[in-house]
């Protein structure tokens, strides 16, 4: 087992009076796909939004490659290598797709090959580079969401959700351009509810239930395992 | 901005699926974001149908575009301020006061070169009033962000009970230092007078000050589009957690942005002071009542917004106040009501509703 780059240890987070995570425990390999499993409301975008630091976590220690960010400001997360595609995009609508990637890449311009190769990926950002993102079909800033994570390497991606509400076709587009993310060798943390995508880029495996994770191990295993999934998730993935 | 949704092709098979096409938009379809720039004009032909004569329409059109380019200079850092942290500052006005009693003192005390026959000295002497006011009132309003707003973040009642406090503590403060009375101001020599053209009168001072609006507002474009600190500001007024999380602080961003308004208040404060060559403690609450219009009806957060919104009032206000000047006084919140039921979000919303 590779060294962790991230790891949570304890975390709780409560949004106004709700305890939305109670005690999270758990573990991203360096170089691995981890994908965040279990039913809708369990806390799995809470989980991410408390590594951003945009919960904060009551009580417990988050550890990026050792340091630990829990009291850490969300810019700083961002700098030390943490890119975030959040659950609704966060597009930027009134900014062009040029300007949304030239705002992403945060240590300097972009670079041309990064770029063509995040063009290669996702050919509708060449053809709309100068429109308003705003005028993008929803698996357009879905793809520019992505796109912006990527341009530039990060120790880590944390993405939520990348599949939600798009048509087969795109969701082909986007498991392509996460395989070929994870063939970099890029650590990913990834919330997806599409188990079929889950099965063909996860590494290993995390299920939460009720602001905890209740199971984490090896994708092969679940995925091979009808009665755990049943069990984890209330509901049989196979075939979904 | 629906018009201009893109088709996608429909997926023909894995690889050749996400074939995205462009289609034309109508004419109505693209007309639509630059309805509001078409509004300026539109006004200003109204005006030429109902004033009866040319001349005076000439000067009345000058004249109001010069209080827009006023009130638009006043403005824009309110919009962005509220645009950026959501921060309702009800004590921008007394940026507008302060810097109009700074720059008129700077001008008092600098009064022979004000009265010289030169332009040269003249235009020194307005430079220095408008720097010092400039940075007077934006020490004052990083010192205002620190003590008054900061402690308020993400509370709009509080922030409108405790900036219209600071409000009424500045006023007290410029007649503590400046006493009591109005102070009677007259421009620079050089900026006296008229020029006439096509029979008109344009007074000098009214075509600087558009002059000085319109370079102003060039230059905040440019710096928004063009640099990526214009990039951050604007990215910020639409998703702020979004932008921090790319690993931009924000809060640094905003208290220049807060600083740079202030001091562009201040700017307006010494323009405004000397248009009615006179000034009071108040006359920054008083002019508060524009600068919210214009910003509302421009759409919060947008600097085109509260451009075209401030030509609109500056130019409403004087072709009413002479046509029908009882009605002048309703006739903005007249535009207000108009032009929210219109787009109630304001003519170029930039904010999403939070």
């Amino acid at each position: 087992m590779p060294e962790p780059i991230l790891s949570l240890e304890g975390v709780f987070t409560d949004i106004a009076q709700y305890h939305v995570l109670q005690g999270v425990d758990l573990t991203v390999p360096a170089g691995e796909v981890t994908m965040l499993l279990g039913r809708n409301g369990v806390g799995k975008t809470t989980t991410l939004k408390t590594v951003m630091g945009h919960w904060r976590a009551r009580e417990g220690r988050i550890l990026l490659d050792g340091t630990d960010i829990a009291r850490t400001p969300t810019p700083d997360i961002a700098r030390m290598g943490v890119g975030y595609v959040p659950e609704d995009m966060g597009i930027f609508a009134n900014l062009s797709v040029e300007e949304n990637m030239v705002l992403a890449a945060v240590t300097g311009p972009i670079d041309p090959a990064r770029r063509d190769w995040i063009f290669s990926v996702f050919p509708p950002l060449k053809t709309f580079w100068s429109s308003a993102a705003g005028n993008l079909s929803g698996g357009q800033k879905q793809m520019l969401s992505i796109a912006r994570a990527m341009i530039e390497e990060r120790r880590l991606y944390l993405i939520d959700e990348p599949t939600k509400g798009l048509a087969p076709a795109i969701i082909s587009t986007m498991a392509r351009a996460l395989r070929e993310l994870k063939a970099q060798g890029a650590s990913i943390l990834l919330v997806e509810q599409n188990f079929s995508v889950a099965k063909a880029l996860g590494d290993g495996v995390q299920v939460m239930d009720d602001g905890r994770v209740i199971w984490s191990g090896r994708m092969a295993e679940l995925a091979g395992d009808a009665a755990l999934q049943e069990r984890l998730m209330g509901l049989s993935l196979e075939g979904a | 901005m629906a018009h201009a949704e893109q088709r996608e092709a429909p997926p023909a098979g894995d690889e050749v699926a996400h074939r995205p096409t462009m289609t034309r938009a109508g004419l109505t379809d693209r007309l639509a974001p630059w309805m509001p720039f078409l509004l300026v004009p539109v006004l200003a032909v109204l005006g030429w149908l109902a004033i009866p004569s040319t001349s005076s329409w000439l000067t009345l059109t000058v004249s109001g575009l010069a209080m827009g380019m006023m009130i638009f200079i006043m403005a824009s850092g309110l919009t962005l301020v509220f645009g950026l942290m959501d921060v309702i500052n009800f004590g921008h006005g007394a940026f507008v006061s302060v810097g109009a009693f700074v720059g008129v003192s700077m001008l008092l005390v600098l009064a022979n070169m004000t009265e010289a026959p030169s332009l040269m000295l003249n235009l020194l002497a307005m430079l220095a009033a408008v720097i010092a006011a400039m940075v007077a009132t934006g020490a004052l309003g990083w010192a205002f962000e620190r003590v008054i707003v900061k402690p308020v973040y993400g509370a709009h009642l509080k922030q409108i009970l405790v900036t219209m406090g600071g409000l009424i503590v500045i006023e007290q403060l410029i007649v503590v230092l400046w006493g009591p009375e109005e102070i009677y101001i007259l421009r620079p020599e050089a900026l006296q007078g008229a020029v006439t053209f096509a029979g008109a009168a344009l007074e000098k001072y009214r075509l600087v000050a558009v002059g000085i609006g319109l370079a102003l507002f060039i230059a905040m474009r440019l710096v928004l589009r063009r640099t990526k600190i214009g990039l951050i500001v604007r990215a910020g007024v639409e998703n702020g957690p979004m932008v921090e999380a790319m690993g931009y602080r924000l809060r640094r961003v905003f208290i220049g942005v807060f600083i740079a308004g202030s001091a562009l208040a201040g700017l307006g404060g010494v323009m405004w002071g000397l248009y009615q060559e006179l000034i009071t403690a108040h006359m920054g609450q008083e002019i508060m009542i524009l600068i919210f219009i214009v910003v509302i009806i421009g759409g919060l957060g947008s600097v085109e917004g509260c451009f075209i919104g401030a030509l609109l009032v500056g130019l409403m206000q004087n072709y009413v106040a002479f046509l029908e000047p009882k009605a002048a006084l309703v006739s903005n919140i007249a535009l207000m009501v108009a032009i929210l039921m219109w787009r109630p979000q304001g003519m170029i919303p930039v904010v999403k509703a939070k």
